[in-house]
């Protein structure tokens, strides 16, 4: 297991958000979480990347406790977050966005080689490198939030919600992408989604939270077929 | 038409300064979200650091880096020791909102304060660079000075500078980004809290250069500064307060506006169409001359 939470609690101020949350998630492979607004999802990933200190638990990450490291510490570490809504810095263009994913570590042609990966990945983005993020659209910016994370070279890829406000065929692509990244780049990725039958379709974990607890968590094939994750999240 | 065109030269010179603290107060908002008002006190306390080595040792130069680096340290030292503080007890509500400014205010006071103990209060002169006689043209004799000039170019040549360190290296870049969206800069791996206090160092070195400069050509005093920070502000107002570019042009309009009134209006009326400048841009353009109508942040 290269990733493994145990009973992770965390706070907003007096609320709790996430509630003594195990999970497990082994090398290369991709975890769909899923479940209502609220549900502590957003919570979970930003407490993993750094961005929130949890209030009780243990995070295991290759094999040493992270829990309370800082962000800036951790994507030196490996763990890469994209979180909600397009995480891309609209007054930078897209080469500056990019390399900002690079920035940590120092080296300006390992930052021009990662560009030109980015670039094959999506193609969409090479044609856009001088023009401010501001002018992408929707689905642009999501390949440049997701280029950037992919420029701090991760093992570990938190994605926050990343089919938010896509159209459905963007979403598509969007999710084929991250399936192909998985098993090309042998990441271990966690996906956060709202769109619960998109994410499980492409996933080979499901983890379904509510209240800030884990309701279930098996294979994402056992899920789709489960009646009643079916009847309660993927609304038929 | 000669003295149009003189009026606006010297307006280009004056502008060129205001620039100056212009950009340090944007450097700072934008980094920090606080209007430092101690700016004024951090680039007089570097100028008369400048002054003294410029006085000791004869070398204008020396004193103005001497006012760069004092300027740096003091801007660095304020973010360091006054704003991490003031952030990590005041996290939320409107005290986080106020505090920051109101401290500033204060540290403007406890500088004077110190500078008037070292100082006193009187009038302290350096010598300027170069001649402040005009240039002469033919017969006649011009107002615009070889001083004026070695302003404006000195000013372009840190403004190239600043130009080059934000758009060109990697510190250029963290600052920005730790500037614009400090949550993805801090998840690209930037360590902010550093950057930013590098940030108010540059502000601060910035300033000092705008203190000596105007000293160059005017006394220097416990409050000398005062009206330096108020044009600047009303600069970067006039630039939208988040663009280093429109704080620039903003002071540029406002120095040749102001020199305008100065020479066709009279000396009373310099400081008021400061504040009408002011307010015409916030009556038309509210987000300032940079503003492409549309909100920033999402």
């Amino acid at each position: 297991m290269s990733l493994n939470v145990s009973n992770l609690t965390v706070h907003h101020g007096a609320i709790c958000a996430v509630s003594q949350v195990s999970i497990a998630v082994p090398t290369g492979k991709l975890a769909a979480i899923i479940g209502a607004n609220g549900a502590g999802k957003t919570t979970l990933l930003r407490t993993l990347s750094g961005l929130k200190t949890p209030t009780n638990g243990s995070i295991m990450w290759k094999g040493e406790k992270i829990a309370g490291i800082k962000p800036e510490a951790l994507v030196r570490r490996g763990i890469s977050h994209v979180s909600e809504g397009k995480s891309v810095i609209p007054e930078l263009t897209v080469r500056e966005n990019l390399e900002l994913g690079a920035i940590w570590r120092r080296n300006a042609k390992e930052s021009k080689e990662s560009i030109d990966q980015v670039v094959s990945i999506f193609p969409r983005l090479g044609e856009r490198l001088q023009q401010r993020a501001d002018t992408l659209s929707g689905g642009e910016r999501q390949m440049l939030a997701i280029g950037r994370a992919i420029m701090s070279k991760p093992q570990l890829l938190l994605l926050d919600e990343p089919s938010l406000g896509l159209a459905p065929l963007v979403i598509e692509q969007i999710f084929q992408t991250i399936r192909d990244l998985t098993t090309s780049m042998n990441l271990t990725v966690l996906l956060v989604e709202q769109n619960a039958m998109g994410a499980l379709k492409i996933a080979d974990l499901g983890i379904v939270l509510n209240l800030g607890k884990v309701v279930a968590m098996n294979h994402a094939q056992v899920l789709i077929d489960d009646p009643a994750v079916r009847a309660a999240y993927l609304g038929y | 038409m000669q003295k149009i065109l003189e009026t606006f030269l010297i307006g280009l010179s004056t502008g060129s300064i205001y620039a100056l603290m212009s950009i340090a107060l944007v450097l700072v908002w934008r980094s920090t979200r606080v209007v430092n008002f101690a700016q004024a006190g951090q680039a007089m306390l570097s100028t008369y650091i400048g002054f003294e080595i410029a006085t000791r040792t004869e070398i204008f130069w020396l004193g103005l880096l001497f006012a760069i680096a004092a300027g740096a340290l003091l801007g660095a030292g304020v973010d360091y020791f006054f704003m991490r503080v003031l952030f990590k007890h005041a996290v939320s509500g409107p005290a986080a909102v106020v505090a920051p400014v109101i401290a500033t205010l204060g540290l403007l006071g406890l500088i004077r304060s110190i500078v008037g103990l070292i100082w006193g209060g009187e009038f302290k002169s350096i010598k300027a660079p170069a001649s402040t006689d005009g240039f002469t043209i033919g017969e006649k004799t011009i107002p615009f000075s070889p001083l004026n000039l070695l302003i404006i170019v000195t000013v372009f040549v840190i403004l190239i500078s600043l130009a080059i360190i934000f758009q060109r290296t990697n510190l250029g870049l963290s600052l920005r980004a730790s500037a614009y969206a400090p949550e993805i800069a801090q998840l690209a791996g930037i360590k902010t809290a550093r950057t930013r206090t590098i940030g108010w160092a540059i502000a601060g070195g910035v300033g000092g250069v705008a203190g000596m400069l105007v000293t160059s050509s005017n006394f220097l005093s416990p409050y000398s500064l005062d009206l330096l920070l108020v044009f600047g502000f009303i600069a970067a107002v006039i630039g939208g307060l988040e663009s280093m570019v429109g704080s620039v042009v903003g002071a540029l309009i406002l120095g040749i506006a102001l020199t305008f009134i100065l020479n066709y209006v009279g000396t009373s009326l310099v400081f008021i169409g400061g504040f009408v400048v002011l307010i015409v841009v916030l009556l038309v353009k509210p987000d300032g001359i940079m503003a492409k109508g549309r909100a920033r942040r999402a």
